[in-house]
């Protein structure tokens, strides 16, 4: 995209150095020249000392040059470069110039000759190494030009056996940044150089040496200097990212480095052997000390595991990540990462996973109760342990034990990044990742429950693994019960007793976190549709019926036994059978459920008892195609229609604008768009019905009624659309200028209203000037949809601009109220995706009769729990508002922290909302809402910056406001006065 | 002669190593290291290394099996008579555990030693304690004599030098010592000890998987020239520690929702700090309510120690003390007496870990009776004592005045070490890299095994010293040389391409050894400092050759004929009658009996030996006919 702009920007300027007509502006350029670098060069030359200099240089170089005056100014650098004798100002000098040369719009070609002859001349090595950062500089520039490449990297060649490391680094770094693989020529014959530049030269003199970068580069993995081995590989790397094939002869170099002294080197060397290994997966390599070879991905992956357990963590860190990205790696290998053979006292020993897994089998419960339980049993032959891990023995048991969270969480997503790919690893794994529900550090847990997940749907847990899992329940972090309750929604289990012990702990986690309620009745939907076999045998202990005695109603309200309904329900749903087992009170909860918890409890097929017609209606005939076809037919109808003051146009739209709240109920995919188009046709309504003519005909004083209704119309369609605006995403520009159009009629409205109710001039004026502005900054933002908007209200108001700006006010209001009863009605284009922005607050529920009693004066938290969905940038948008029943209100800006985002378009709003109040003598309501912000200057901004930067007037215009959306939550408040 | 070799050889010094000490059998009171099995031994350590001329002791520990002499390491080994200081140059204590530290305050104040003992911060803080401790438990409970006295500990810590972790420290001018974090306990260390270019590191106790409280052993890529690691485990090859942790936390957990009480017999420091963190953490983690007590003595002390060290412990507890130190337990309360009746679910860790006195067994004998009960035995039990039969199932137990107890709580065994097993340890000996390997504090067939296998993966020695036995180890050090600038710049002007520091080169020069310092010098300055006049050795030798022609022909002749054969070398054909080549001079004679036998007479200089030497050869095979004179 930069590149694009900078390429386009560049066309621009080079068009204009090539009209004829264009002298003057040319001639402008000249003579701010001088008068920038003149400044520079007055200084530098009153620097008495490399001191002074160096300051006026730091100084220079905070300040801004244009792209004209550039070259000038390197000019008079380089003069001075010249003549400085101290190197830190010669080192300063080159280094402007690098900074220079990235100027936009400047083309750094013409500094090229000037930059390399000051190589000749410089003898120390720091300034050497800068001077090739500025080349480096430059060649990034200017990737399209091969001879500027080619003599760069003739320098870099030169400089590469240079005994200062850091003259070495960058020279390598330019050849990992210019060098070419492919086509190794040469130049016309020029001597030693190598011809590292492909492709530029079709007349190659035999004979000379020619080597391509990548040999270059390769020769440096073995420099002394470490960071010069660095420099070499990211060289290396930096080739490969540009999409040249390096080639497999240095695998072994590469391997080699992994054994390096210095950590950079080995952290980098992990990178160039994995990336080699993504480039040669199926080649064959072999096995040194035995006849046998191996695919190198096979390999590298054995030696990347290798690293795992290093001394540095941050190459361990580095290692486990890699070890994620290989997924060609064969089955074997990938499973030997989960291997360790285990002995003690040279007798071999199983694990205690593979002792669960052997008592669970077995069918004995694992007891552990008996000391020498875990007790070695046969006797391992000495020659056939292997202690130093060959391959990829262990690698991950080492990196989920690490000291390093850092490296633990890199294991973690590693694993499950490998086991998404093979579902036979994935079960493997199984037994580590619930292992790491126990890591100490919270985040390691979260992600390894996270990852469970994601991997959940290949495998089954086993009763004890289940165990394991469950026991987290008890957990006090929030986030850690939430992920797990994600997890158990997705996870398969294999017996009966497991779904009951996955009941029991989540009802007891119901009891000692009491807020988890819907998370844990979601859980328990989920597990119930997954499993209706399990449930069945289960559901007469479940529901406690007995076969001859009738047992106590349980308690409606009880969470628990709701938890259990919805289980039972859910699985009821795929299990017609379970249904018999139901007693009568159970079919009564069932109803009562169903209307108060449709979410969780799904419609079942009840003997004897007839569905409502319409309920299943929408079940079978509500594809979303047909409820498109409706709406675009609806939408066609309204087109219908030309003027709004057409008989009949009124009932059509009342008619449709009914249908698309029907509709919008109906086909929750469609009701965004089903939502908005309802808006925008009640926005037009109310105008159609504001501008009826007999009313305007009337006298003013005759008609105050009629005044009041139209003056609350102008209103409301402003709130609509702003609500239209704001509230929904996925519009387009044409949308936008029409809800702006909608808004600019209302106003409009509102001004003609204005000048017939007030008497006097003055008042009009700047309410006039105003209108004229906003129709010009309408004008300015959709020039290109104007087209679509001749007939209407604005597009009639366009064509009587220059005669608008010039007439009084009177004649203006005049001029609107015509243009406003003539102009056509606006057709509504809807967009592909309309998503309506909405809010949930689970909690409080606002259910409670318990006031929140608390001292008046001191303060009191309230937890506020809600869901949104369609909110983009929640953490600046939405806010808390607290409506008093004195109708105070506050609006809470919630922190960051806590909004958390568990889907794609989804955000969880956890936070808690301070209220205070002075003292109540009855506990009373407050109002608890949510509200979206907006501001119509950011919209712009967001809109418009890529298209066109002129649209950019922030403060003109600009509304800010807020919408309230989502229900509002009413909460008993009991502040007390304090006790003396 | 003057011909050396930059890189010369020299094999002076010798690594001397007795491991002086350290039979099988019990483990004590206090320190503890929980083995797996059966049949391990703890002994006391005490290592001595002489390496460049200095004599360094490692560790200084004591036995707890023996109550009589034998419990202290054999100083007489060092000397009969006499005080140590002058036979040591240092003393080094890996860590607090009294199989290491134990006969300190015995070798410095009563055989004698004043040179400085080095240790780390923690080692010396909560060292005097546990040797304190033990003195109590020795003189005033078992009423022995001749033992250390209080004051002794005192004044034997005096001569305590505090090490940081990779702090280089010159104990002279010559030996340096710097410690590396070794996990095991708080403040254990492992040394590195440098003579020269001569070095051994020495582990003592160390970990190679991080725990709750302390991180892993890490030691940089230093290539010592002997690695003295312990192998306590060298056989074993342990399971993952999660599962185990979680299967103590599972077991805990259940009964206390059970509402049945837990007893953990511990010894004061090292595992039961890292069970109260990781009980700490899952009480906080669930939510919990039941009380968790700690008995009082020791630790109380030792908790303040690990609060204060707290960049000896691992990431998690270095990173979050600022908000909290873990040390600081919430839920962990010391424990009364009265306590052990109340109602209702308790976690208490008593000492000592073997319940064969003390608290730990007044607590067991009260709980013992109720099956809701539970006791976690974390570590290994000697034969004999309580803990031992009831790990094996015994239901009855005999207690004194002929009572029995019946056991009916649940017994579990959860194996809790600190000690590097056999893939740690070859993982240190994969970061360290060292030439050679020695195995201490091990079973002698366990070690066979490690040895073995260590020898195969890195082909390096390993040895396994018996108590007692010495071992030597030759190095190979390099002898660092100074050279006269004058001759570093003749070989430079000579050419050839640039020093390459990993490649030897070869040069000539004199090497003159004085007062102790080794010098490279030009002969001629060698000449000069010695005072010394140069001598020319000169070789000459006579080949006969049989030719026709007269003797200046056949001069000629021989001068065509080297020219021909030697290209690239100067052959000049003086006025005087001779060749020269390069500096070889060569003669034609010939006796007035028999013409046609010439006699060449070749002389050369030293210097030139090789040319001189190929140049008789080639002459005395006769010159090629068919050579034109000029």
């Amino acid at each position: 995209m930069a590149a694009h702009l900078k390429k386009r920007v560049y066309e621009e300027f080079s068009k204009v150095v090539q009209l004829p007509q264009e002298e003057a502006p040319a001639k402008k350029l000249r003579l701010t020249k001088p008068s920038k670098s003149a400044a520079l060069h007055i200084d530098l030359c009153k620097a008495s000392n490399p001191t002074d200099a160096l300051q006026y240089l730091l100084h220079f170089a905070r300040s801004s040059v244009e792209a004209e005056s550039v070259e000038g100014v390197v000019r008079i650098l380089l003069e001075h470069y010249y003549k400085e004798q101290d190197n830190s100002v010669r080192l300063k000098i080159a280094s402007l110039i690098g900074l220079l040369s990235k100027t936009q719009n400047f083309n750094p070609e013409s500094i090229l000759d000037d930059t390399l002859n000051t190589f000749n001349t410089e003898k120390s090595h720091q300034v050497l190494a800068q001077l090739l950062d500025t080349l480096l500089v430059i060649g990034t520039h200017l990737p399209e030009s091969l001879i500027v490449r080619h003599r760069l990297i003739e320098v870099a060649y030169k400089h590469l056996s240079d005994t200062y490391f850091g003259v070495r680094n960058k020279c390598l770094q330019l050849l990992g940044c210019l060098g070419n693989v492919d086509t190794p020529l040469n130049k016309d014959g020029q001597g030693l150089v190598p011809a590292v530049i492909g492709g530029s030269a079709p007349g190659v003199s035999g004979g000379v040496c020619v080597r391509d970068a990548q040999s270059l580069i390769s020769d440096y993995f073995a420099d002394q200097d470490p960071r010069v081995r660095t420099a070499a590989i990211k060289a290396m790397l930096q080739l490969h990212e540009r999409g040249l094939k390096i080639q497999q002869t240095i695998y072994d170099q590469a391997c080699q480095l992994l054994c390096d002294d210095y950590e950079q080197v080995r952290s980098a060397a992990v990178q160039m052997v994995w990336v080699l290994s993504q480039l040669y997966p199926e080649s064959i390599v072999p096995i040194p000390s035995s006849n046998e070879q191996v695919r190198l991905v096979d390999d590298s992956f054995g030696k990347i595991s290798h690293m795992v357990s290093d001394g540095s963590w941050v190459v361990r860190v580095q290692a486990a990540k890699t070890l994620g990205n290989m997924l060609q790696v064969s089955p074997h290998f990938l499973e030997q990462t989960l291997d360790k053979k285990l002995m003690s006292d040279l007798r071999r020993k199983r694990t205690a996973h593979e002792r669960a897994k052997e008592l669970y089998t077995s069918g004995e419960f694992s007891s552990g109760r008996k000391w020498a339980d875990d007790a070695p049993k046969e006797k391992v032959d000495t020659s056939a342990v292997n202690l130093i891990a060959s391959g990829a023995c262990g690698a991950f048991v080492h990196g989920l034990e690490d000291e390093m969270y850092e490296v633990r969480i890199a294991a973690v997503d590693a694993l499950s990044a490998l086991a998404q790919s093979s579902a036979s690893f994935a079960e493997k794994c199984l037994d580590f990742l619930v292992d790491m529900f126990n890591d100490e550090i919270e985040e390691v847990r979260l992600q390894s429950i996270h990852v469970l997940r994601q991997i959940s749907t290949n495998i089954t847990l086993r009763e004890d693994q289940l165990d394991t899992v469950l026991a987290v329940l008890e957990d006090s972090s929030r986030d850690i019960r939430e992920a797990l309750h994600e997890l158990l929604c997705f996870t398969n289990v294999s017996t009966k007793e497991c779904i009951q012990l996955a009941l029991l702990e989540l009802l007891k986690n119901l009891t000692k976190y009491p807020t988890d309620r819907n998370s844990v009745w979601k859980c328990l939907k989920f597990l119930g549709c997954r499993h209706p076999t399990l449930v069945l045998p289960l559901v007469p202990e479940l529901l406690s019926t007995h076969p001859y005695f009738h047992t106590p109603e349980p308690d409606m309200d009880d969470p628990a036994y709701i938890a259990v309904l919805v289980l039972v329900f859910n699985a009821a749903q795929s299990c017609p059978t379970m249904t018999a087992l139901f007693s009568d009170h159970t079919f009564r909860h069932y109803t009562y459920l169903r209307d108060s918890l449709s979410h969780l409890v799904p419609p079942l097929r009840l003997p004897g008892r007839t569905q409502a017609p319409g309920v299943s209606g929408i079940e079978g005939s509500g594809s979303v195609e047909s409820a498109q076809l409706f709406l675009q037919q609806s939408l066609s109808r309204i087109s219908t229609i030309h003027n709004l003051q057409d008989p009949g146009a009124q009932d059509l739209l009342n008619f449709t604008i009914r249908d698309l709240q029907r509709l919008g109920e109906l086909q929750t995919e469609l009701a965004g768009a089903a939502d908005f188009s309802a808006t925008y046709l009640r926005c037009q309504l109310l105008l159609t019905k504001a501008l009826q003519e007999k009313l305007w005909t009337m006298a003013v004083p005759l008609c105050l009624k009629h005044n009041a209704m139209a003056t609350a119309a102008a209103k409301q369609m402003l709130e609509e659309t702003y609500k239209l605006e704001f509230l929904y995403s996925g519009l387009e520009n044409r949308q936008v200028a029409t809800i702006h159009h909608v808004r600019l009629q209302a106003k409009a409205l509102q001004l003609v209203l204005t000048a017939r109710t007030r008497r006097g001039v003055e008042p009009l004026i700047s309410v006039c000037e105003k209108f004229l502005q906003e129709v010009e900054s309408f004008q300015r933002l959709f020039v290109v949809e104007l087209p679509h908007l001749q007939e209407s209200f604005v597009g009639k108001l366009l064509d009587l601009s220059p005669k608008l700006s010039a007439c009084k006010p009177g004649e203006l209001v005049k001029i609107l109220q015509t243009t406003l009863r003539q102009s056509g009605f606006l057709n509504l284009q809807l967009p592909k995706q309309v998503q309506r922005a909405s809010a949930t607050i689970i909690e409080p529920t606002g259910e409670s009769d318990n006031p929140l009693r608390f001292t008046s004066g001191l303060v009191v938290a309230l937890d506020i729990d809600a869901t949104l969905e369609h909110v983009q940038d929640p953490h600046n948008t939405v806010k808390v508002q607290v409506l008093y029943p004195d109708g105070q209100s506050h609006v809470i800006q919630p922190k960051p922290g806590d909004f958390r985002s568990p889907g794609p378009h989804r955000h969880r709003l956890i936070t808690q909302v301070y209220l205070s109040h002075s003292a109540w003598t009855e506990a009373c309501q407050i109002e608890v809402r949510l509200l979206l912000a907006y501001s119509s200057s950011r919209l712009c901004k967001a809109v418009w910056s890529d298209s066109s930067t002129e649209g950019l007037q922030p403060a003109e215009g600009a509304t800010e406001g807020t919408i309230s959306f989502g229900k509002p939550v009413k909460v008993f408040i009991m502040p007390k006065p304090a006790r003396r | 002669m003057h011909l050396y070799c930059l890189q010369a050889m020299a094999r002076v010094p010798k690594v001397l190593l007795r491991d002086l000490l350290g039979l099988a059998v019990t483990p004590g009171a206090v320190t503890l290291d929980v083995l797996e099995g059966a049949g391990q031994d703890v002994g006391r350590s005490c290592i001595l290394v002489s390496i460049g001329g200095k004599n360094i002791m490692l560790d200084c520990g004591m036995h707890m099996g023996f109550n009589d002499d034998r419990r202290f390491p054999d100083f007489s080994y060092i000397t009969q008579q006499g005080r140590l200081t002058e036979f040591l140059d240092c003393v080094i204590i890996s860590h607090f555990h009294l199989d290491h530290c134990g006969a300190l305050p015995y070798m410095s104040e009563m055989v004698g030693y004043d040179g400085p003992i080095y240790m780390t911060h923690p080692t010396k803080a909560i060292c005097p304690i546990l040797l304190e401790d033990f003195r109590k438990i020795t003189v005033d409970k078992k009423g022995e004599t001749n033992f250390f006295t209080s004051q002794m500990i005192k004044d034997c810590m005096k001569k305590v030098v505090p090490l940081n972790l990779h702090q280089t420290v010159q104990v002279d001018d010559e030996l340096e010592i710097k410690a590396y974090y070794a996990g095991h306990v708080l403040g254990a260390a492992m040394v590195q000890i440098k003579v020269g270019s001569e070095s051994v590191v020495y582990t003592g106790d160390y970990n190679m998987t991080p725990d709750r409280h302390l991180g892993a052993a890490w030691i940089d890529k230093c290539r010592p020239d002997i690695l003295i690691s312990e192998s306590t485990y060298a056989t074993t090859i342990r399971d993952s520690k999660r599962c185990r942790e979680r299967d103590f936390l599972k077991k805990v957990h259940e009964t206390v929702e059970r509402g049945g009480k837990v007893l953990i017999p511990v010894f004061a420091l090292g595992r039961a700090q890292e069970l109260c963190i990781l009980l700490e953490t899952f009480w906080e983690r669930m939510n919990m309510k039941a009380p968790i007590y700690f008995s009082t003595g020791l630790t109380e002390k030792a908790n303040h120690y690990y609060k204060l060290f707290i960049t000896w412990t691992n990431q998690k507890i270095r990173k979050t003390f600022v908000q909290r130190n873990m040390f600081e337990f919430k839920h962990i309360k010391a424990f009364d007496r009265s306590y052990a009746d109340n109602p209702g679910p308790m976690v208490v860790f008593a000492t000592p870990g073997m319940l064969h006195a003390g608290q730990s067994l007044q607590i067991f004998k009260k709980w013992a009776g109720n099956e809701k009960n539970m006791i976690i035995m974390p570590g290994y039990c000697v034969q004999g004592t309580i803990g031992h039969k009831i790990l094996n199932g015994q239901k009855k137990l005999e207690m004194e005045n002929r009572q029995t107890l019946e056991v009916k709580l649940q017994v579990e065994y959860m194996s809790f070490s600190a000690h590097a097993d056999a893939k740690g340890i070859m993982q240190l000996i994969r970061m360290a890299e060292p030439r050679n390997m020695l195995l201490v504090h091990g079973e002698a067939k366990k070690m066979e095994f490690l040895k073995d296998k260590i020898e195969q993966e890195f082909t390096i020695n390993c040895f396994m010293p018996a108590n007692g036995e010495t071992t030597t180890v030759i190095t190979n050090p390099s002898v660092p040389v100074d050279i006269s600038l004058n001759l570093l710049k003749r070989e430079m002007a000579l050419g050839g391409p640039l020093p390459d520091p990993k490649k030897p080169r070869t040069m000539h020069g004199t090497l003159i050894m004085k007062d102790n310092s080794l010098r490279l010098v030009s002969p001629e300055q060698a000449l000069k400092e010695l005072g010394l006049n140069e001598h020319q050795l000169r070789f000459t030798c006579r080949v006969q050759l049989q030719d026709p022609h007269s003797d200046p022909d056949t001069l000629s002749r021989i001068y065509t004929h080297l020219k021909s054969v030697l290209k690239g070398y100067t052959i000049q054909h003086l006025p005087d009658g001779t060749v020269m080549v390069e500096s070889i001079v060569i003669k034609v004679s010939s006796s007035a009996e028999e013409p046609n036998t010439k006699v060449l007479l070749l002389s050369w200089s030293y210097q030139d030996e090789d040319l001189g030497s190929f140049l008789s050869t080639l002459l005395k095979k006769g010159l090629p006919s068919g050579l034109s004179s000029i």
